[in-house]
């Protein structure tokens, strides 16, 4: 029954599949007619949509027809329906050229397809409805081998009981013979009668002694009654408590949020919490609850089912806010971490490099310490252990002088060029000056005075211009080296990106000395925390440490710079 | 622990009175009684055949011995050597004798359960209880020797009949809803009658002391039922044992099952520990020749100790003959410390494993797996020890700290066979084939120090 609803489905679900072909091929017709020349590829995927559609129409009535179908079946019907979809859609486009030879031939696979579809499905109909019987034939054997057992079962207890009247007439009979025989050996000899372990005397039965028994009987009953309400009114008692406990326990954890639920929550909660206070009130009088009554009972169960009901909610808000929260976060993180990441990563690279510098110079430091525990020796240990840093670092500012280097060449090339254009330019005016004056000159013989005042005038314009040059030249140069630190962009963004820690390279030969300083303490410390007395030692080493490093420190810099430059730093290093 | 010498013995009977104060013990037709400390001989009694059946009166005041094979039953009393009675069942011929609780009414089940006859030793009277059914335990007593319930059959129905002890009036006669009833067994607070039906049907009854039915509980139908049934010291739970391989555990507020203990073949629980019993490897003069052991009987007298097993643990195995008749399947023992804690039980497939269970965390705590067949085992009565004997040379004993196996001395084999606590738990009798010894357990520091240690002791 329920599969033979399930193909009725699918074919529902093909039908409006099935309409939107027709849609489409309409619109498709429309298109052709107005281009002419896609008509027939428009058709041709009209029909190829019928055909595709028929398909899922054709199989949607066998099943319906068909009865059982398996599950398998109705898939693989699920299926061709997009199939014949997708290729509908195509022709509309106009992206695949119109070729009714290949469309019929689809056309033709697809109902080649389709039979192959359909005769599986048959089969699988075939195979279920053998199952089916199978079951059913095993449920039916099932059902008599389970009559058979219970037949027999009867048959037996039947037998049984036919036996067992048997043996009971027997048993009479037996007894009738064994005992009324008067058998003079079933009897008891004794020396004398004991007394009874009560030392009571036997008492005769009578009604009253039955009566007595019962009594007896009963108070027994009622003792384990009683004993057993004892026990579970202790236990209430014992959840009670427990309850009454939790109650306030609840009570005390919800009321710091009172605000927040009132805010938002329906006036339920509001209740509650004052049902809770009332609660609370009566609570007090502890003797109510020894009453195990009705209304008591109902009353806590309610109060902490409704209590229990709030905290489970809260707890629910606050584990959605939280989930809400990490969705949220994450979320953000996605947006930027990119970025971060990457920058992160290069920092933390960064670090670690340097933090293996460290350790691997403080290796170094420690096992050449060990080598030699001579005291003179450290400072020279040190030393190379400071050079080999100071080695990484100046190869650093190396490179940057070298392209500071690089830079100034360029502009002195610049400049160098300008002067020569310069120098042509002039060239060139002089020798327009001399066509000039000498045009001038054959013009104006007339005007003589007039003539040699120009004269002047000119000679004084083009001594003074040469004068000029040299000294802007001059001045360009003195300004060069100034512009450099004072922020030629260039430069400064290297600077500040290859040395992110220091603003400057004095500050940053400041910040390296003292972490190297800092270093060699540490070492310090390390080695000599047994011979810890000696403080006054180390104190010393650190300062011919300091001494030490600082030399060396300026000699990097001597090395890296062009002249005026470094003089320039020098003093600044040593302002501070 | 120190061990007595060897006593002669016949037919495992052997027996401390109820007191703690004797021990009596049968060798074929002679009653002996001992003192339970000293071991000295106190009396010597002459029964007219073999003994086959020895019973303390409650009080410790008198012996019964039966001789099923004459229908006879002899007493004896410990206070007056001289006085004697003797009771003849005549044609009737005997299969069962006990004790009424208050120590002076004997109670003789006639060949056929023909009838129960109540023999009273302080007046002549007598009384008979017809119709009483042959089944696995159709007798009960309550704790306290009030009452009597008793199992019976009148035509094709099962009935259960309560007597007052005191005057053997019946007070209370009603039928069960059984098929065939193979048991009845009082609760220990003498309130609840536990009835349940033959193996064919799995059904346990529950009937209050005036006759009323409280619940009835069935776990499954078709298959093999109840094995074996047990309350609990307090009264509190039920433990049943079936031929499915479970025990399940009823409660006395609802009874209704509160869990069910499946005794798998394979242990993998980490929360058990696997005592698995080892033999000591022989000292090293005897590597060359390893001690040639008879197939399937008991070890010969090599040490042996207990190795905690790592997990999974698979269990030795019967594989039952499904074509015979009393497979040797499901729950064939049970029993409670008596300080209700403890639960252990038998799987009759798997024969050489006992299980512990918590009772109070409701989950195994332990499983003891030796090397041979376990034949019985038994709680102290004081304490949770667990006393087992396998058939062999030794004594295993397990407590919640630890357990040991404890090697009998003495010259030959003395094989174990079964064994019983001294009321005081000081003490256990070890019971062979013909002998038997004590083991008295009072520890010294020594003792109790490798008693707390965990498994590795011998």
């Amino acid at each position: 029954m329920r599969f033979s609803f399930s193909p009725g489905f699918f074919g529902g679900a093909t039908g409006p599949m099935q309409a939107a072909v027709v849609h489409r091929l309409a619109t498709g017709g429309a298109n052709g007619k107005r281009l002419g020349l896609a008509n027939l590829g428009s058709r041709g995927g009209g029909r190829e949509g019928l055909g595709g559609a028929r398909p899922g129409a054709g199989k949607a009535g066998a099943g319906g027809g068909g009865g059982a179908v398996g599950p398998g079946s109705a898939c693989s019907r699920a299926c061709a329906g997009p199939r014949g979809c997708a290729s509908r859609s195509r022709t509309p486009s106009g992206v695949s050229p119109p070729q009714p030879g290949a469309v019929k031939e689809q056309l033709e696979t697809s109902r080649r397809e389709m039979i192959g579809l359909q005769e599986r499905d048959r089969q699988l109909q075939c195979k279920n409805r053998n199952l089916h019987q199978l079951l059913k034939n095993e449920k039916d054997e099932v059902q008599k081998l389970q009559n058979i057992i219970a037949s027999r079962a009867t048959q037996y207890n039947h037998d049984m009981k036919r036996k067992e009247r048997e043996y009971n007439k027997l048993k009479e009979r037996l007894h009738q013979l064994v005992m009324n025989k008067k058998d003079k050996k079933i009897a008891m000899e004794v020396l004398n009668y004991v007394g009874r372990a009560d030392g009571k005397r036997g008492s005769w039965r009578t009604g009253k002694t039955e009566a007595r028994n019962e009594d007896e009987m009963y108070k027994i009953l009622l003792n384990d009654y009683e004993y057993r309400q004892k026990q579970i009114l202790m236990e209430n008692a014992e959840l009670k408590k427990v309850l009454q406990q939790m109650k306030k326990e609840m009570i005390s954890l919800l009321s710091p949020q009172k605000q927040k639920p009132r805010e938002r929550a329906d006036d339920s909660t509001g209740t509650v919490i004052s049902d809770i206070e009332e609660d609370a009130g009566e609570l007090s009088r502890e003797s109510i609850w020894d009453l195990s009554c009705e209304t008591v009972r109902e009353q806590l169960t309610n109060s902490i089912r409704k209590q229990w009901r709030i905290l489970k909610s809260h707890v629910e808000k606050l584990d959605n806010q939280v989930s809400k929260v990490h969705l949220e976060g994450f979320n953000d993180e996605d947006v930027i971490s990119r970025q971060d990441h990457e920058q992160e990563t290069e920092k933390l690279e960064l670090e670690i490099q340097q933090c293996k510098e460290m350790i691997k110079t403080q290796q170094q430091l420690l096992q050449q310490q060990l080598a030699t525990a001579c005291d003179d020796d450290t400072t020279s240990l040190l030393r190379d252990c400071y050079l080999l840093e100071e080695k990484e670092r100046l190869k650093e500012e190396w490179s940057l002088f070298k392209e500071q280097k690089k830079n100034f060449e360029k502009e002195r090339r610049s400049f160098t060029e300008a002067a020569i254009r310069l120098g042509l330019e002039r060239k060139a005016f002089e020798e327009e000056r001399a066509s000039w004056l000498k045009q001038q000159f054959l013009n104006m013989t007339t005007f003589d005075h007039q003539n040699s005042e120009n004269v002047k005038l000119f000679s004084a314009f083009s001594g003074s211009s040469d004068r000029d040059t040299p000294t802007l030249h001059s001045r360009s140069r003195q300004k060069k080296p100034h512009g450099v630190p004072s922020g030629s962009p260039v430069c400064m963004s290297k600077l500040t990106k290859s040395l992110p820690a220091s603003p400057s390279t004095s500050d940053f030969c400041q910040t390296r000395s003292c972490a190297s300083e800092h270093s060699s303490i540490n070492v310090l410390n390390i080695t000599t925390e047994e011979t810890k007395p000696n403080q006054v030692g180390r104190e010393c080493t650190n300062q011919k440490w300091s001494m030490s490093s600082r030399p060396g420190s300026q000699e990097g810099c001597y090395s890296g710079c062009s002249l005026a430059y470094t003089n320039s730093h020098v003093e600044k290093d040593d302002l501070p | 622990m120190n061990f007595s010498e060897l006593f002669k013995l016949s037919s495992l009977l052997c027996k401390f009175s109820p007191d703690g104060k004797y021990l009596a013990s049968c060798v074929q037709y002679r009653l002996v009684v001992r003192d339970a400390n000293t071991l000295q001989i106190l009396q010597l009694y002459t029964c007219l055949d073999q003994i086959q059946h020895l019973e303390w009166s409650a009080d410790s005041l008198f012996i019964l011995c039966a001789l099923y094979k004459r229908g006879l039953v002899q007493v004896w009393s410990l206070e007056q050597p001289e006085w004697h009675c003797k009771i003849d069942e005549g044609s009737a011929g005997l299969v069962a004798s006990c004790w009424s609780p208050d120590g002076r009414h004997i109670l003789n089940t006639t060949e056929f359960h023909l009838r129960i006859t109540v023999w009273s030793l302080c007046t002549k009277s007598v009384s008979y209880i017809k119709y009483p059914k042959a089944c696995q335990q159709g007798i009960t007593f309550t704790r306290d020797g009030r009452y009597l319930a008793l199992a019976e059959r009148r035509d094709c129905r099962d009935y259960v009949s309560i007597f007052v002890c005191s005057d053997w009036q019946l007070l209370r006669h009603f039928d069960t809803d059984t098929q065939d009833l193979a048991g009845i067994e009082w609760a220990p607070n003498g309130c609840v009658l536990a009835v349940w039906d033959s193996c064919l049907e799995y059904k346990v009854l529950l009937y209050s002391l005036d006759g009323r039915l409280l619940s009835a509980f069935c776990a499954y139908e078709w298959s093999l039922g109840i094995k074996s049934v047990a309350w609990s010291p307090s009264s509190q739970f039920l433990a049943i044992g079936s031929y499915d391989g479970k025990v399940r555990i009823l409660n006395h507020v609802t009874w209704k099952m509160i869990t069910e203990f499946g005794h798998p073949a394979t242990v993998n629980n980490p929360k058990i520990v696997v005592y698995k019993e080892a033999e000591k490897s022989p000292p090293l003069g005897h590597l060359a020749c390893p001690p040639p052991r008879v197939a399937a009987g008991p070890l010969t007298s090599s040490e042996s100790k207990y190795e905690i097993a790592s997990m999974p643990v698979s269990l030795q195995t019967l594989k039952p003959a499904a074509d015979r008749a009393n497979p040797r399947i499901g729950i064939g023992a049970l029993a409670f410390s008596p300080d209700n804690y403890f639960l252990a039980t038998r799987n009759d497939s798997v024969p050489n494993a006992v299980w512990i269970w918590d009772i109070r965390k409701l989950r195994p705590l332990a499983v003891l797996e030796q090397l041979c067949t376990v034949r019985a085992f038994q709680w102290g009565p004081q304490q949770p020890r667990l006393a087992i004997c396998t058939g062999g040379s030794k004594v295993y004993l397990w407590s919640p700290a630890g357990c040991v196996s404890v090697q009998v001395p003495g010259e030959g084999d003395f094989q174990v066979l079964s064994l019983c606590w001294h009321p005081s738990g000081d003490s256990l009798a070890l019971l062979s084939k013909d002998h038997f010894c004590l083991c008295f357990l009072e520890m010294e520091e020594s003792m109790r120090m490798a008693f707390g240690q965990r498994g590795d002791c011998t």
